[in-house]
């Protein structure tokens, strides 16, 4: 590329991607701090091993294609193997974080030609094709036990959970609040009877709960995504219309049947919904450009978040959602253009004569 | 889209640094030495030499003519001799040269007799704007389009409302802001003969929030007319582009493709108004202007009126010289000035600052690949995608670029300006329009050559035919009088 520029304009508001992805990372760490406390050392392992091996595949890669090195530190890889770390069951073996950070980094994102080509969020198109290949590792989910209390496991104890192979007893393991449901609901219970048992929004919302290493604390997600909102990091139309849906949809089915159904507040405070809404559809290489597609994208991917959880055979449904929505996003971009300046929606240039009149020929000068 | 309160999309706030140079008083210039005058300074055809090497010169005197309608004369900004007309030193970043007339001055700087109207207002529409015309205004604002077109057309078209530009948007540049706070009357009789020659029905002055006292200088100046409306318009670049400024004060668009005046309106710039409100009431032709000269490598930026033709270095020369080291110079603001290769170069008519920038006022040269992270479409001020448009015109792809919405593009470099990635959307979209107008410029020539081509066939066959009918013609005379006889 040229770099003799002679084409202004000579002034900057000194923003620059990495400082973009760091800020992004930076977001994640009360979440991320949180669940790693939570889940102890097993979870401290993975999360490391993860985010390195996501390192280490972007420099291989960057060299195998010839890329200045330097790429390496503008931290999208970074991101990328973080956002799958906290995404995964906090006490799985090591393989499943590097197999998948491989995946994401090598096919997901540099396979299409590196930052900014991928057409898939990099981070969840590792985690389903993680899911779908082992996925009894998927969804063992560890109860938390909080760092140095009774039950946690010690260092030792950690390193031989993530690395050794470790079989988790069944003491250790629970299920999900959206795998309960769905078990439960296949035995003839009614959706009240299941969550008044084992279900509470508080709890849910602060985190307490098992699920993926930093998905747990839908208060800390909230915290570090309004702060990237307030930061415009990241739009806020994706989020909110993909809760928005979510929550209406989950509100409207438990009206029309409330045995059958959960309510919105149990959606919101569930899973991956608040991370996946604040920090993977926001990914902007893979979301719509302007503020009328970003709508119809987060609208989509909550419609079909609700869609998956209900309806679907896996009780998680945003990385499936997320994906889904990204390989719209071209067509969304091309039919959903902002509307230019001067021209109606559809592209064509606005009537002028109801503004002036032509002054007659004779008044020419 | 939700534009419930009327305010223009986009745009962004550079840091504007104006605080440099707004200061003080502006202040004039000694005649320099030598005075160079491209003939082109102004959009348009390039302006005709009518004298010759050796020729002595007064001031304000006629040097060059319009050729064409679009196009403005150039006058000698003072007296002296005409030492050379040939190629000087362009100011435009690629350092090449261009026709102009280098004066020689006599230091004497004696007027030519002007032809000073007894009151303008009495004079008829048509005869004003020939009279701006013959003074070679132009758009001061760094347009630089004739200012008499702007006016003639305006009179074809019902114009509702004038709108004075003080928006002045363009980080560092205060010239307007000065010129309002000092010559306000001047102003406001320019705007008031421009709506004479436009029969407008009022003029709005437009001025950015962040000049408060060129506000209180404008509303005074015009508070005992009627008709003139002085607005603060929120502070955010490019306020001053017309399509822009013309929506914020109007709350109209102009449709794409078209002119100010399909929605009533015409925007002059303060520069401007002023300029020709000298020309029409004491005669005098353009043959200087305010020029900010700013950057944090000056030692004391100013406003200075000088020549038209001064060398930027002298210019830098009174306002103390450089200090530190400059990255670069340049013509105008930073967002869509010119870059220039030295302090060779001459002022023109449409130089509205002349800055000198550290390497640290400068961005960052490193490119990396789009994140497509939208900030371009966010801060584009016409609704456009311009990470699509730098896709198509890096691939070369014309008409994709025109359709994701370069053939809307203002190069106002609000893209270029928040781009995380550093690309340099702007050069890209200059390259394409050049591009674009190359083939249009093709396109023409070859529909005309076809034209000619077909004229010439028809023409020959038109011949032929009545050649034939020539010859069947006399050949049924030779046979009329055979066909008598037998019968």
């Amino acid at each position: 590329m040229s770099q003799s520029i002679a084409a202004g304009p000579f002034a900057h508001d000194r923003s620059s991607v990495d400082r973009i992805m760091l800020q992004v990372c930076l977001a994640l760490v009360p979440a991320t701090l949180f669940g790693l406390v939570m889940f102890g050392w097993p979870a401290i392992n993975l999360w490391i091993i993860t985010c390195a091996s996501a390192l280490a595949t972007e420099a291989a890669c960057l060299h195998l294609m010839g890329q200045p090195q330097r790429r390496l530190l503008d931290g999208s890889a970074l991101l990328t193997g973080w956002l799958l770390a906290i995404s995964l069951p906090p006490w799985a073996p090591w393989w499943i974080g590097v197999g998948g950070s491989v995946f994401a980094i090598g096919i997901g994102k540099q396979l299409y030609g590196g930052i900014g080509q991928n057409i898939f969020n990099p981070a969840m198109l590792a985690r389903v094709a993680l899911l779908i290949a082992f996925p009894l590792h998927m969804t063992t989910w560890a109860l938390p036990a909080p760092l140095f209390s009774a039950g946690a496991p010690g260092f030792l104890e950690g390193l031989s959970i993530t690395f050794g192979g470790m079989p988790l007893t069944d003491s250790m393991v629970g299920a999900t609040a959206l795998g309960n449901l769905k078990t439960e609901l296949t035995l003839n219970h009614t959706a009240d009877e299941i969550l008044s048992k084992s279900f509470s929004f508080w709890s849910a919302f602060f985190g307490t709960t098992a699920g993926s290493m930093a998905e747990t604390s839908e208060f800390l997600l909230l915290l570090g995504g309004g702060w990237l909102i307030a930061k415009k990091i990241i739009h806020w139309e994706i989020p909110v219309s993909m809760l928005l849906a979510v929550f209406v949809m989950g509100v409207i089915a438990q009206q029309a049947n409330p045995a059958g159904y959960p309510g919105g507040f149990y959606h919101l405070a569930s899973g991956g919904l608040i991370m996946g809404a604040l920090f993977i559809a926001t990914d902007p290489v893979t979301s719509p450009v302007s503020r009328t597609g970003r709508l119809i994208f987060g609208v989509g991917c909550g419609v079909l978040v609700y869609l998956i959880r209900t309806w679907g055979n896996f009780p998680e449904a945003v990385a499936f959602a997320v994906l889904f929505m990204n390989a719209l996003t071209p067509l969304i971009d091309r039919y959903w253009r902002p509307r230019a300046y001067g021209r109606n929606a559809r592209g064509k240039p606005l009537v002028a004569a109801k503004w002036t009149s032509q002054v007659k020929e004779v008044d020419k000068v | 889209m939700f534009n419930l309160v009327r305010r223009i999309q986009g745009g962004v706030h550079p840091d504007a640094r104006k605080d440099l140079s707004v200061g003080p008083e502006i202040a004039y210039l000694p005649v320099p030495e030598r005075l160079y005058l491209p003939l082109r300074q102004h959009a348009g055809a390039e302006a005709l030499p009518l004298v010759k090497v050796g020729d002595l010169v007064l001031k304000g005197q006629l040097l060059a003519a319009s050729p064409s309608e679009v196009s403005a004369p150039i006058h000698a900004p003072s007296s002296g001799r005409i030492v050379e007309i040939g190629p000087i030193l362009a100011p435009h970043p690629s350092g090449l040269n261009v026709n102009g007339i280098v004066l020689e001055c006599d230091g004497e700087d004696r007027w030519i007799e002007l032809d000073v109207p007894a009151d303008p207002f009495s004079l008829s529409p048509q005869v004003l704007a020939e009279r701006v015309a013959q003074a070679g205004v132009v758009g001061l604002g760094g347009a630089i389009f004739p200012a008499a077109v702007k006016l003639k057309q305006g009179t074809r078209h019902e114009i509702k409302t004038v709108i004075i530009n003080g928006s002045e948007c363009e980080p560092y540049l205060t010239t307007d802001d000065r010129l309002m706070r000092e010559r306000a009357a001047e102003i406001v009789e320019g705007a008031r003969l421009i709506q004479h020659i436009l029969r407008a029905y009022s003029i709005v002055i437009a001025i950015e929030d962040n000049k408060p006292e060129a506000l209180e200088a404008m509303k005074a100046a015009s508070a005992h007319h009627g008709a003139i409306e002085v607005m603060a318009i929120p502070a955010l670049y490019p306020m001053g582009s017309a399509k822009q400024l013309i929506f914020e004060v109007t709350g109209r668009e102009v449709p794409a493709g078209g002119r100010s005046t399909d929605v009533g309106v015409l925007v002059h710039n303060v520069g401007t108004a002023y300029a020709i409100q000298q020309a029409l009431r004491y005669g005098k032709p353009l043959i200087s202007r305010v020029v900010t000269v700013s950057g944090s490598c000056v030692k004391n930026p100013a406003n200075l009126e000088v020549l038209i033709g001064t060398p930027a270095q002298t210019l830098m020369d009174a306002c103390g010289g450089l200090i530190g080291k400059p990255a670069q110079f340049m013509l105008g603001g930073p967002m869509m000035g010119t870059v220039v290769p030295s302090l060779q170069i001459p002022v023109i008519k449409g130089a509205t600052g002349l800055l000198a920038l550290s390497e640290d006022e400068l961005p960052r040269k490193d490119v990396s690949p789009c994140i497509r992270c939208s900030r371009c479409v966010d801060a584009c001020p016409m609704g456009l995608t311009p990470l699509e448009m730098a896709v198509h015109a890096r691939a070369d792809d014309l008409d994709s670029a025109g359709e994701s919405g370069l053939r809307d593009c203002i190069l106002c470099g609000c893209c270029s300006y928040v781009c995380p990635a550093h690309i340099p959307l702007v050069q890209y979209f200059q390259y394409a329009k050049g591009k674009q107008d190359e083939r249009r410029g093709t396109e023409r020539k070859n529909s005309y050559i076809k034209q000619q081509t077909e004229a010439r066939a028809a023409r020959l066959a038109e011949e032929e035919a009545a050649k034939a009918a020539a010859k069947a013609a006399k050949k049924a005379a030779a046979a009329k009088p055979k066909k008598e006889v037998e019968s």
